[in-house]
């Protein structure tokens, strides 16, 4: 179920980067980011609501790779 | 958390507050055998968590031990004021002068404790405050400064009490000041305190309440008395609305949304914030609200710990809005609870817009929450609006409904 309050969009480069999906998995506090078997990103949709906003995961990416979206600002 | 007659005077006993010879019963024969090995007529009681044991005959009077006997069969079965017996005691029955009545308990109004004395005991003493106020001293206490007989020698002295009563009545109200202070107790009562015909004074009938939030501090004394973690003791068993909503609670670990108490009203209540369940929940009733329910929420819960806790209100039957309502907080997330109450009543099928008649929780990311409830078109206020107020217009919106 994809978030009623906030999304998260992650720039293909990063997703497919195992070592930085790691980074983002370890960094949500609130287990957004997971990494799948081959070491690939995986949103967790049902955790999108619980976001923080604590920017952590913006911070572990390259600049602009990672976008928390605020759905309720559209 | 209440404790039972025969808990509570194990506890007397070990503050050295003087009782008469008893002994918990589990059947017909350890009730002979107590009333034998205690000699004399003996009083027979049902030990139940509730008042008015005499009223519904589950105290009766024994002077052989087979009475004894037939009386514990008598009055274990008794249901008193819904409460069924846990055991029997067997105490001897004294020869009484006079009855008093002595109670320490909270002031919330003076944040004191206080020493209710009386020298009309054995009856309701709210019934000694309404015909008979003269009777009842009210004598506030500090817990702060140490603790001093002279509390306990101006709550006595003031209905009227001199003499060697009073000297002898002083050490008992005094230990049962410390006991309340001690154990971290809401309510210590002994009614009646009895004076003997031969001028002694001895605890008949006494009752303990716990703070729940204490029994952690206290536990050895709880094992010692058998009283186990498992046993809530609360006035009544939790209803199935209160137990789904400890489920809520215990599933996730972060904050607190789900300590829930069951009432038959019409307007949900998600409330909270340093007093301010109670504060809001007696704002609702003294404007002619109806809670469906009381409830505790804070220290930051998750989206889905408040989502899944306005769904389980919007559940109950007869609920026919809800109110969020919060003092201003700083360790809870306004826009985490805003998110929750609106994903709870969108997955319970209902409109945020209809079915939340007020959200006022100022504070911690109140901007960022009001823009969410601004979203959803619900009616919400920040701090300039009281507390109060907020329930007062909750309150309205049910009556116009």
């Amino acid at each position: 179920m994809p978030g009623m309050f906030i999304d998260v969009e992650v720039d293909a480069g990063v997703a497919s980067n195992a070592e930085l999906v790691k980074k983002l998995a370890e960094v949500c506090a609130v287990d957004i980011f997971a990494a799948k078997d081959d070491g690939t990103l995986q949103i967790v949709e049902e955790n999108l609501d619980e976001c923080v906003l604590c920017d952590l995961c913006i911070q572990a990416a390259p600049a602009g790779t990672v976008r928390v979206k605020k759905l309720y600002e559209r | 958390m209440r404790f039972y007659e025969y808990e509570s005077k194990a506890l007397f006993a070990r503050h050295g507050m003087p009782l008469g010879q008893s002994r918990v019963a589990g059947s017909p024969e350890e009730a002979r055998a107590a009333a034998q090995a205690i000699g004399g007529p003996t009083v027979i009681k049902s030990q139940v968590l509730s008042g008015g044991r005499m009223k519904a005959g589950a105290v009766l009077f024994a002077d052989t031990p087979d009475e004894a006997a037939k009386h514990y069969e008598t009055v274990l079965p008794i249901v008193v004021n819904g409460e069924t017996a846990r055991s029997v005691l067997i105490e001897e029955k004294s020869p009484i002068a006079q009855e008093y009545f002595v109670s320490v308990t909270w002031d919330g109004r003076r944040k004191l404790p206080v020493v209710l004395f009386s020298d009309m005991g054995g009856i309701d003493i709210e019934e000694v405050a309404e015909t008979h106020p003269e009777h009842l001293s009210r004598t506030h206490f500090s817990t702060i400064l140490p603790l001093s007989e002279r509390v306990a020698k101006e709550a006595i002295g003031a209905v009227g009490v001199t003499g060697s009563d009073l000297n002898r009545l002083v050490p008992i109200v005094y230990k049962l000041m410390q006991l309340f202070l001690d154990y971290d107790l809401t309510l210590a009562e002994i009614n009646p305190l009895a004076k003997l015909e031969d001028g002694r004074f001895i605890v008949l009938d006494g009752h303990l309440d716990m703070e729940a939030e204490a029994r952690g501090d206290h536990k050895a004394v709880l094992d010692d008395l058998g009283i186990g973690d498992d046993e809530t003791r609360q006035a009544r068993p939790p209803t199935e609305f209160e137990l789904a909503g400890a489920r809520v609670n215990a599933v996730d670990h972060r904050g607190v949304a789900g300590n829930v108490v069951e009432f038959d009203g019409n307007l949900g209540l998600i409330i909270g914030a340093g007093g301010g369940s109670l504060t809001l929940f007696d704002a609702v009733r003294k404007q002619g609200g109806k809670p469906a329910n009381y409830c505790e929420i804070g220290g930051n819960p998750s989206m889905s710990k408040v989502k899944n806790l306005t769904k389980l209100i919007l559940s109950k039957p007869g609920v026919d809005k809800i109110a969020v309502m919060m003092n201003v907080v700083s360790n809870t997330r306004v826009d985490i609870v805003a998110r929750g109450v609106i994903k709870g009543c969108i997955e319970a099928g209902k409109d945020p817009a209809e079915v939340i008649a007020i959200f006022r929780i100022p504070g911690a990311w109140e901007d960022e929450g009001f823009k969410i409830l601004a979203k959803h078109g619900v009616e919400y206020c920040d701090r300039s609006v009281s507390m109060y107020e907020a329930a007062g217009r909750a309150c309205a919106k049910l009556e116009a409904n």
